[in-house]
């Protein structure tokens, strides 16, 4: 079955309105119930939240040596913030879960697929 | 027996190549495949028609012939790979001809070449090159881009359909108007990107042939008869829209006994059962707006209070500048100038030549001849063809 990154960028600096303790709640509880419907679905592999970005590192090889800097590896005003991996018979499957996504989370989701799965 | 040549076979091509590509991306669910093997199958018949005659069922021939060179082409590839040999046993079983399943294929085709995760140009392409049947040049012509820009975007479009898994079956009736909205839109433009002038009358009748098409493919859904009554009635007026010398002639000089009545009637037809199914929409109102100026003798004989009427509902569906210029401009013939002129200060479009020619076509009509002449000039500036530059210049000589 295709498998399908789904992506929310965040932007650097421009933090969001901070939510409130009972917002904060609301928020967990809708993305936790999403996630239980993926998963009873079949269709969740993995997903994570991630650190902000100048928590990053990155090794690269250089001159024969592996060296290790202080990341990200792009640098853009927007990063990566946070993904779903899903299982979905095809791109409408898959956009119906970022559809869930997108109204949870409020904000946008990037879904690509993958290049290496079985099938596809 | 009939005279087969070139031109009744490129005839066939353009009514049938559609039906055949997508009967075969359903069988091999392969467009790269379904596209050679159906090219191959004209070739052949280029040659074997001539002599032989027209067969029966010139597509069914077609579809059948393509799906055996698709079946030989596999098999050349596959040199004992199971998984191939396999889709060549389904394929052998599958009819290419059934009435039922052959008619659904160019709807799902359609949907997959529309869908709203390829870019509204790689939708156009993609339904011209596959369902039109049009070559990647014809296209690319259509389009003032060159042939590999056409051709990269195709390729590109076709490997996002693979590799992202855009699947190739008619939506739920929930997904419905979402998916059917692009579908609609990308016949719309094809019918303007063709209204410049006579080098665009293949690409208007071609969109007139699939908006047929999927009409009678999807009779429940009154939009799609509302944009085949639209473009019929856009069409009907065509013989009288373009002057000896090639410019624009406006709705209200155009000399209506040469408007084409056989496509009005089929035009209006389709109005009245929209009326009574009473499911408006944008596409169903503009088509009526179009059928009221088909019943007038002329301009003046116009029921402009029925054409305003509709205006105002087409508005409240979709608040756009554009239909509220329209709007503005049916209000005028009821209203008068004056009236007109005050909702059009109001509008932000400034870029767009239309809204300049019915500012200067109303100072014109308010007697400011001075102020008039600038918008005709700035419309001629901003106008996309010749024969509407022409027109706007020759209005320009007339009020200066």
């Amino acid at each position: 079955m295709p498998r399908y990154l789904l992506s929310t960028h965040v932007a650097d600096g421009d933090a969001r309105e901070p939510m409130t303790d009972e917002q904060m709640q609301h928020s967990w509880q809708a993305i936790n119930a999403l996630e239980t419907e993926m998963k009873s679905a079949g269709a969740w592999v993995f997903s994570g939240r991630l650190h902000d970005a100048d928590t990053a590192s990155v090794v690269r090889v250089s001159g024969g040596e592996v060296v290790t800097t202080d990341g990200p590896f792009v640098e853009a005003r927007e990063h990566l913030g946070g993904f779903y991996i899903i299982e979905a018979a095809d791109l409408d499957a898959a956009l119906g879960w970022a559809s869930k996504v997108t109204r949870t989370i409020s904000a946008p989701i990037e879904v690509w697929p993958f290049a290496d799965t079985a099938g596809g | 027996m009939l005279v087969v040549d070139d031109a009744v076979i490129g005839r066939t091509f353009r009514e049938e190549s559609g039906r055949s590509v997508a009967t075969l991306i359903r069988i091999f669910s392969d467009i790269d495949l379904a596209e050679d093997a159906v090219q191959e199958a004209f070739a052949l018949a280029l040659r074997k028609w001539p002599t032989e005659g027209l067969p029966p069922n010139p597509g069914g021939w077609i579809t059948t012939t393509a799906r055996n060179r698709a079946i030989d082409h596999l098999r050349r590839e596959a040199r004992g790979r199971e998984l191939r040999g396999q889709l060549i046993e389904g394929a052998e079983e599958t009819s290419g001809e059934e009435a039922g399943p052959v008619q659904d294929d160019r709807l799902r085709l359609i949907f997959t070449c529309c869908h709203p995760a390829l870019s509204t140009e790689a939708q156009i392409a993609l339904t011209l090159r596959l369902l039109g049947g049009l070559t990647t040049d014809e296209v690319a012509r259509a389009f003032l881009v060159a042939e590999p820009t056409m051709a990269k975007r195709l390729v590109r479009a076709k490997h996002k359909i693979k590799a992202a898994h855009i699947p190739y079956r008619v939506p739920s009736a929930a997904e419905l108007p979402e998916r059917l909205r692009p579908v609609l839109a990308v016949l719309y433009l094809t019918y303007n990107a063709g209204s410049g002038g006579p080098s665009g009358d293949g690409l208007r009748q071609e969109a007139i042939r699939l908006a047929r098409s999927i009409a009678s493919l999807m009779p429940d859904e009154a939009e799609v008869a509302g944009l085949l009554a639209l473009l019929l009635l856009t069409e009907s007026r065509w013989p009288a829209r373009f002057a000896a010398d090639g410019s624009l002639v406006l709705l209200r000089d155009q000399d209506r006994a040469v408007w084409d009545r056989a496509m009005i009637e089929e035009g209006q037809t389709i109005v009245r059962a929209c009326l009574r199914r009473n499911r408006p929409g944008p596409y169903q109102i503009q088509a009526a707006i179009n059928a009221v100026h088909a019943d007038a003798g002329s301009i003046e004989a116009t029921d402009w209070s029925q054409v305003l009427a509709l205006y105002d509902q087409l508005l409240a569906l979709t608040p756009t500048p554009v239909v509220a210029l329209n709007r503005a401009i049916a209000l005028a013939e009821v209203r008068g100038p004056n009236a007109a002129m005050a909702l059009l200060d109001d509008l932000a479009l400034d870029d767009y030549y239309l809204f300049h020619a019915a500012r200067a076509d109303l100072l014109r009509r308010i007697g400011q001849p001075i102020d008039a002449a600038q918008a005709y000039a700035r419309a001629a500036d901003l106008a996309p063809s010749d024969a509407e530059r022409a027109f706007l210049r020759g209005r320009l000589d007339e009020t200066g």
